[in-house]
Formats: structure tokens, sequence, C-alpha cells
């Protein structure tokens, strides 16, 4: 974590942005905007926004990669040069490679494999937007996208961190807060089995802060759910106000 | 693309047709969007038909090129990702992304829409380099003029953001100064088909056109970029035809824009 803030990152028990420390920012879900691939949506928490596409299920290139048994779930996770303050150079690197293998594993665990064997099923996430969080966005978007596609899955898999700063332990994040906060945890979850497909970690927190921290990461899911779940039957779905619309 | 579908469509065309039920010198529906991107220091989403394109302007200081040494810098990167199209794969840019990104490129630069001059900073020294990046979230043919329409948009939209002393640029604290833009480039491109120049064509039409051909052209009816990229000639007719082609409908185009 990047060290400490000038400014304190609460405020007469308020976020920086006027968010109590387990609320989630305001996001939005919309279905299809990639026509052309399998499955798609667009979903953005705050000011991350990311694009989800699904391609597949389809023969796999190249061979050696083939499971005989069960789908390959190859994830993508690419930002845009021009989604953060100082533009980064286009393609992947080792941060967008670690973040895709396991986001890999984080949605592979939702899906039916052994219904696709012999096959891969492309995921491809961009970040058109990076305001902290771009993994958990990432994970909603393709969650969304892969059932968008019709693949077949046992639950949802939904996602969201959750970190201290300023002492303070909180739910979802956002830029400052990461920048100078103490701790970043982006959980996945598969809501209805209460299963965690990804956890990460970075930062210094007690027991007890994790505890909490997880705690407020559990209360977050049936949201989560909700959008996607809603999302998916109406085509665009959007939480604000601490409901799910 | 099935044989028989190939064949349909050229017929269809031979009788002046196309399966979406437009005229051959017919663009799609233009839809816009513009500085959505926070991150970004200018931003546009053009949706051309099903053809989408999102593309960001990022401004950074450089060191200004030896031999003119009082302009900024300038570079298009576009990518055809695989999140876009069934057609795409990932990794390092193919010839194709490479032929997009410097196609649009030259119809930006050489249209002289921007003032070079006006991106120096400390003749010599400091330059901004402008660098656009332009990625398909839909590829359903003619990316070319959909990307060239995102590229200007994000360019109109851009602010540079603050300097500190050394000339380092304060991405927080953003300027209300834009770029001057001094004309409106426009790109039309064009499948052959058979005997037919078509413009706009959708990524089924692409799949089965013989040649194509892209026509840039500025303000005052003048061009300023072109690029044949297929196998099959050209007539002298054919290609003086789509010059005068592309300039009214390019007309047409900025038309519609400043409606928009």
């Amino acid at each position: 974590m990047a060290g400490k803030s000038s400014e304190p990152m609460m405020v007469k028990g308020k976020r920086l942005d006027g968010r109590k420390t387990n609320e989630m920012r305001p996001m939005k879900i919309k279905m299809g905007v990639v026509p052309q691939a399998v499955g798609s949506a667009e979903f953005s928490m705050g000011k991350t926004t990311v694009v989800a596409a699904v391609y597949g299920p389809k023969e796999v290139h190249p061979r050696h990669m083939m499971i005989p048994d069960r789908a390959l779930i190859r994830v993508k996770y690419d930002m845009l040069p021009f989604s953060t303050t100082d533009r980064i150079r286009p393609g992947p690197n080792r941060r967008s490679r670690e973040i895709s293998k396991v986001m890999s594993s984080a949605l592979e665990a939702a899906v039916y494999t052994k219904k696709y064997p012999g096959t891969v099923i492309d995921i491809f996430v961009q970040i058109t937007n990076a305001n902290a969080g771009t993994r958990t966005a990432a994970i909603n978007a393709a969650s969304a996208a892969l059932a968008h596609a019709g693949i077949e899955m046992r639950d949802l898999v939904c996602s969201v961190a959750a970190g201290k700063a300023d002492g303070t332990v909180m739910l979802d994040l956002f830029q400052p807060e990461d920048n100078f906060g103490e701790a970043d945890l982006p959980v996945a979850m598969m809501p209805n089995s209460e299963g965690i497909t990804l956890i990460q970690m970075d930062g210094d927190l007690t027991k007890k802060e994790f505890d909490e921290s997880m705690k407020l990461v559990t209360e977050a899911m049936p949201i989560l759910y909700e959008l996607q779940k809603k999302g998916l039957i109406n085509g665009e779905a959007s939480f604000e106000g601490g409901k799910v619309k | 693309m099935t044989l028989i579908n190939y064949e349909f469509q050229k017929e269809l065309i031979s009788k002046g047709k196309r399966e979406d039920g437009r005229g051959l010198n017919e663009f799609r529906e233009l839809v816009i969007e513009i500085g959505k991107i926070d991150n970004a220091n200018g931003s546009a989403r053009v949706k051309l038909g099903n053809t989408e394109v999102l593309a960001g302007v990022k401004f950074s200081v450089g060191t200004p090129y030896p031999d003119s040494p009082d302009e900024g810098m300038f570079m298009v990167n576009m990518e055809l990702n695989p999140l876009s199209s069934p057609d795409y794969e990932a990794g390092p840019p193919k010839p194709e992304a490479i032929e997009i990104s410097r196609v649009v490129d030259r119809a930006i630069r050489e249209s002289k829409t921007l003032d070079f001059k006006d991106l120096s900073i400390v003749k010599g020294e400091a330059a901004w380099m402008c660098s656009i990046d332009i990625y398909p979230i839909n590829a359903d043919g003619n990316l070319y003029d959909a990307a060239v329409i995102a590229a200007y948009l994000a360019l109109k939209d851009a602010k540079f953001p603050e300097l500190d002393e050394d000339n380092k640029p304060l991405h927080e604290t953003r300027t209300k100064k834009g770029l001057k833009l001094n004309n409106i480039p426009m790109m039309v491109s064009f499948a052959k088909i058979g005997d037919s120049l078509i413009v706009d064509p959708t990524r089924r039409e692409e799949k089965i056109m013989e040649d194509r051909i892209h026509i840039g052209t500025i303000d005052n009816g003048n061009i300023c970029a072109m690029q044949k990229g297929g196998l099959k000639p050209l007539t002298n007719d054919e290609l003086s035809e789509a010059v005068d082609t592309a300039i009214a409908k390019g007309k047409d185009l900025r038309k519609l824009l400043k409606k928009l």
C-alpha cells in the first residue's frame, strides 16, 4: 500500500465520497453490449467501468491446451491505455497476467465445465476506466456475461473488495482509499453456496479487522447477486441509494 | 460465411441492394457519446450501426524530435482486440491492426487538424505527446471510418492537464484548455463486391469483398489520405467515382456530426 495521505479518509463517520463504511458505490449493469459475442456485459462500480465478452464454447487453439474431460476457461483481463491517470502501454503485463489467472479460477468454480469437454470458453475483459476495484468489477461483468452466453452454471460469481483506510475497515474502496489505505482485500463468492472463489490481500490487517472485512463483503453479496440477476432478466439494472432497480 | 450466402449477397449487390436494406452509398446510423472516460484526457464512443469503437486521448510530456524542436508528438494506436469480434485473436498486433492504426494516424495527421506547434512547451526540450488509443467494442465492419470519427471527437473533447515547475503533467488537475482543431477529417471506406463499390461495409460484406479502399477528406473537399487494401485491381473510373462519393459522403458526415 502506497502510504499515508495528508488528509483524513474519514470525516465524521463518512468517507470522502460521503459513503458509510459498509456502503458500496453506485453500480450499473447492461447486457449484450457486444452483439457479436455469445454473451456480454458492461458493468460499472462508481467510476470504474468494464466491458466483458464471452466467446465459446469452441474448439481449443492451441491444441495442447485442450482438456479432454472438461472445458478450459480462459480469461484475458486488459486495461485500456487511457483507463488510468498515466497512459499504460498496451498489451499484457505481469499484473494483468496474474489477474487473468486468478479470475479464470474464480469463474471456473461456477461453470459446469464437464458439460463442455474439450472446448474453450474465452472471456475477454477490458477495463475502460480504472478507479480501484477493477478485478472485482471485472468478475461481476464476466460472471453476468457467462450467464448471458447461456453457459450452464451452478451459481453466479459476485465480487467486491473490503479494505482499511485511515485505520477504518470499509467496503468497496475507491481510488483515494486504495492509494492511501492500509489494506485491500478483494473477494469473489458464489452467494448461494457461500463459496469463496477468489481471495487476495495486500497490506496489514489484524485478525479482528480481517473478520470485519469478510463480514462486510459477505453482507454485500446479496446486492451484487440481485444486480446481476435483474440485469440478466431486464437487460439492465442499477444499484443506487441502497436499492437494486 | 457459407457459399450460399456469398452468392446471395453478390447477387443482391449487383442489383443495387444490400442484405440490411441499405443503398450501396448509404451509411449506417451514427451515434456518438463524448467524454465518458474519467481518466482519459479526452474520449469518445462512436457507433456506426452495430460497429462500436472507443477512443481515448492521453497527454504526456516528452522530448521533441531533433528535426522538429518546436513541435509536439502525435500517435494513433488501434488494437483489433478479441473482445470485439470472433475474428480477432489475442497476442501482439497483427499486420491488419498495424495497417488500420497507420491509416487512421495518416488521415488525422495529414488533414492538418492539429497544428503540432501548439503542442510545444519549451523549444527543443519539452513538448506534449498526444496519444490516441482506439479499441473496438463490437467490430461489425468498417472500423476505419468509425475510428477516424472517434479519434476526432476524442481530440475535440481533450483538455490538457496542469504542468508543474519541471514540466511534468499533474493528471489530477485539469485545465480548461483544449486543442485547437483546424479541420474535421472524415474517412469513407468502400468494399468492392463484384463490379460494385459499396460504402460502410458490414463484417459480413467485408468477408466477401474482393477489394477495399479508404479515402480521407477534409473540410474543403480535398483528399488527405488514401489506402487500397485488396487484391483485385480497380479501374481509373471506379477510383474516380469512389473519390467523388467519398467527398460527398464526407460532407454529409461532417454536417451530421455538427448536429449530433
